[in-house]
């Protein structure tokens, strides 16, 4: 009896059900609770009010716009931009060397903007999250209107161009030649969202 | 009750798959730390494929990641486990044709897995960036993770029956508790961590994230790894582990801590504080654990001391527990709030996690495979023992010098960074270290490269006389 610790169907049980679950709830499913009740924002909530950014892209490459969002500036195509912007930064990994979260500590705050907060990460462009948890370059959560969507064009083509000591790879497949194509056009889309959702000092 | 089941034309173990599992686990090894190699050039600004899509620096990053996690580790621990588990449950495995099955289809999901993320098709999950249908930009065509459940529950089948026959009705050995909680953890574990955050954002989601990062090395790797050296320490080193209670003990804080500590992954973010202070007592009360079972092994040793200078694979594993008690006390440390605020985002994390999956996990499972490759090839010993030597001191040197590098650089990115010192200056202030960290990573290579080669010799050479360090073939632990 004294030996039932050491049993298969104890072991498995005990250890390999029970304590996993237990920890499943105590660190997961309590503190999703505890977020829980704060509002959440879909895409088409964020998409009806369409970025000066967005409206600035279509004028700067009318062409290229064109060609990839044809109808111009709308919030179908505002929609559809920040999807592939976010699944271009997803897919290319970005996430590995950016964060997008401003911490309490650290002088984060001075250096980057407001401290985040859990209410401004409950819409669908933070699903999956993507707080990140490592900064190679700097954290990209107050990134809207900090730099032009010039500098974003010249910086994903050759981030060396405007920024000398960048060790950021070239996205040279973000364009035509030397023009945003699709997935150029929505990523700088998505950088110029991020961020846009809380209250700047 | 029952006796071993040994009918003559089926041999007691399946050597056929032990070598298979094995020998794809170090193919796969060569391309992760190819991969991990290439993009540490991308810090230095000395990538060589600039401006081709499907070899993009991100990309390539998680193929490092991933491929060492499920490409090598895994598959190695399928190989020791096939070599394992038979002897300690006194049956065979399930069924020699299932476990070509998962041979033939893992190989398969680990290689889609790479075309995928070369695609752009990787999900948002740390460690478990396998394409997901379910992620935004996943694809009909990448439904990697839902054959990976598949596949962990046919792994989970094909190891748990023999051990649950055995098991049920007597104690077991503690190799065998360890496994027998792997394997539902990894189920549990893998399920959780990528498909819940696709359907919670935020905090939610990052909750866990941290938790799936945390238990992947937790409840898959280290209980693999642990009950490996529970089974092949004692039969080396031909003497019973030290104390059975402090066996107990370090078991039972490693499944109720470990589980526990996701969230210190995110200390400081948007997920609710009272869980971020949970994960860290959590994380200092396993540390306790971890130095039980450390004083278990170092007291088994006592009369052998000079076992780690003879016998190569104890010198692996042993080498591989400091790096562990290292990388535990480390964490017990880097944990805390106060420490977190410098060294968090830093590539002190880099260094960390590199400390405990090549110094330890790598370095367990290399010695694993000096002890087992010449067996399974049915030889007396390797085709040049000597050349264990180069490698264990080519691998420790370079892991040693590529953790104190990337130490460094972790701190002076963090004081930078609380010193408000513009962003270009944290790069430019680790270059050198950054370019240090190539030279280390490729002095790690060179040694993988060469007890490889030393495989591929024994493999093909005949058989002749050998002098020097040549292991005696071990006998059940029990």
């Amino acid at each position: 009896m004294e030996k039932i610790v050491e049993k298969f169907q104890f072991i498995f049980l005990v250890a390999g059900v029970g304590f996993f679950v237990l920890a499943f709830f105590v660190s997961g499913i309590v503190t999703v609770n505890a977020v829980s009740d704060l509002p959440y924002t879909s895409l088409d909530e964020i998409s009806q009010d369409v970025s000066p950014y967005f409206t600035a892209l279509a004028r700067q490459y009318p062409d290229q716009f064109e060609k990839y969002y044809p109808g111009g500036p709308t919030s179908e195509n505002y929609r559809e931009a920040l999807n592939l912007g976010r699944n271009v930064y997803i897919g290319e990994a970005c996430w590995h060397c950016h964060t997008q979260q401003v911490r309490p500590v650290a002088n984060e705050d001075v250096r980057f903007g407001p401290v985040s907060t859990a209410a401004e990460q409950q819409n669908e462009l933070m699903k999956p999250q993507l707080m990140g948890t490592r900064r190679v370059g700097p954290d990209l959560s107050r990134e809207s209107g900090f730099r032009s969507n010039d500098w974003h064009v010249a910086h994903f083509f050759n981030p060396r161009a405007v920024s000398p000591v960048s060790v950021m790879p070239r996205y040279t497949w973000f364009y035509d030649g030397r023009v945003p194509n699709k997935k150029g056009l929505a990523i700088i889309t998505y950088m110029q969202w991020l961020g846009s959702n809380v209250e700047q000092q | 009750m029952s006796v071993a089941v040994q009918s003559p034309q089926k041999p007691f173990i399946n050597i056929g798959l032990v070598k298979s599992h094995i020998i794809v686990g170090f193919v796969f090894l060569v391309v992760a730390m190819l991969a991990g190699i290439l993009y540490s050039l991308q810090l230095n600004n000395l990538y060589p494929f600039v401006g081709i899509e499907l070899l993009s620096p991100g990309r390539i990053r998680m193929v490092h990641t991933n491929g060492v996690a499920y490409g090598f580790i895994l598959n190695v621990f399928l190989g020791a486990l096939y070599w394992v588990v038979p002897r300690l449950t006194k049956r065979r495995i399930l069924s020699d044709l299932l476990g070509w099955l998962i041979f033939w289809v893992y190989l398969f999901i680990v290689l889609w897995a790479v075309v995928g993320i070369l695609t752009g098709h990787a999900q948002a999950v740390e460690w478990g960036e396998t394409p997901n249908m379910f992620s935004p930009n996943g694809s009909i065509l990448f439904p990697i993770d839902t054959l990976v459940m598949v596949g962990l529950i046919l792994i989970a089948i094909q190891f748990l029956t023999p051990i649950f026959q055995f098991g049920s009705k007597q104690p077991m050995y503690v190799s065998l508790w360890y496994f027998s909680v792997a394997f539902i953890w990894v189920i549990l574990t893998y399920a959780m961590g990528n498909y819940l955050p696709e359907f919670i954002p935020g905090a939610g989601g990052a909750t866990f994230v941290g938790l799936y990062i945390h238990d992947l090395v937790g409840l898959l790797v280290t209980p693999l790894g642990w009950g490996m050296m529970y089974y092949f320490v004692p039969s080396l080193l031909k003497k019973p582990i030290w104390s059975h209670a402090v066996s107990l003990l370090g078991f039972w804080g490693l499944a109720f801590f470990y589980p526990l500590q996701g969230v210190h992954h995110f200390i400081y973010s948007t997920i609710p504080m009272f869980a971020q202070f949970g994960a860290v007592v959590s994380t200092v009360a396993i540390e306790v654990m971890v130095v039980t079972v450390f004083i278990n092994f170092f007291m088994t040793l006592r009369g052998r001391e000079i076992a780690p200078v003879t016998n190569i694979p104890i010198r692996w594993f042993y080498t591989g527990m400091i790096f562990y008690v290292v990388t535990c006390i480390q964490c017990a440390v880097h944990v805390q709030f106060w420490a977190q605020e410098f060294i968090h985002f830093t590539d002190w994390v880099v260094g960390h996690a590199h400390l405990i999956m090549f110094g330890t996990f790598g370095f367990w499972l290399i010695g694993i495979t000096t002890d087992l490759w010449p067996r399974v090839l049915g030889k007396k010993n390797w085709w040049a023992p000597v050349l264990h030597e180069s490698v264990f001191w080519m691998c420790t040197i370079g892991l040693a010098s590529m953790f104190i590098g990337l130490t460094s650089a972790g701190l002076v990115e963090g004081f930078l960074w609380k010193g408000l010192a513009p962003w270009e200056v944290s790069l430019q202030s680790v270059k050198l270290i950054w370019l240090f960290r190539t030279a280390t990573g490729l002095l790690m290579f060179a040694g993988v490269l060469l007890f490889i080669f030393n495989m591929i010799m024994t493999a093909i050479s005949p058989e002749q006389e050998h002098v020097g360090a040549a292991s005696p073939v071990a006998s059940p632990a029990k």
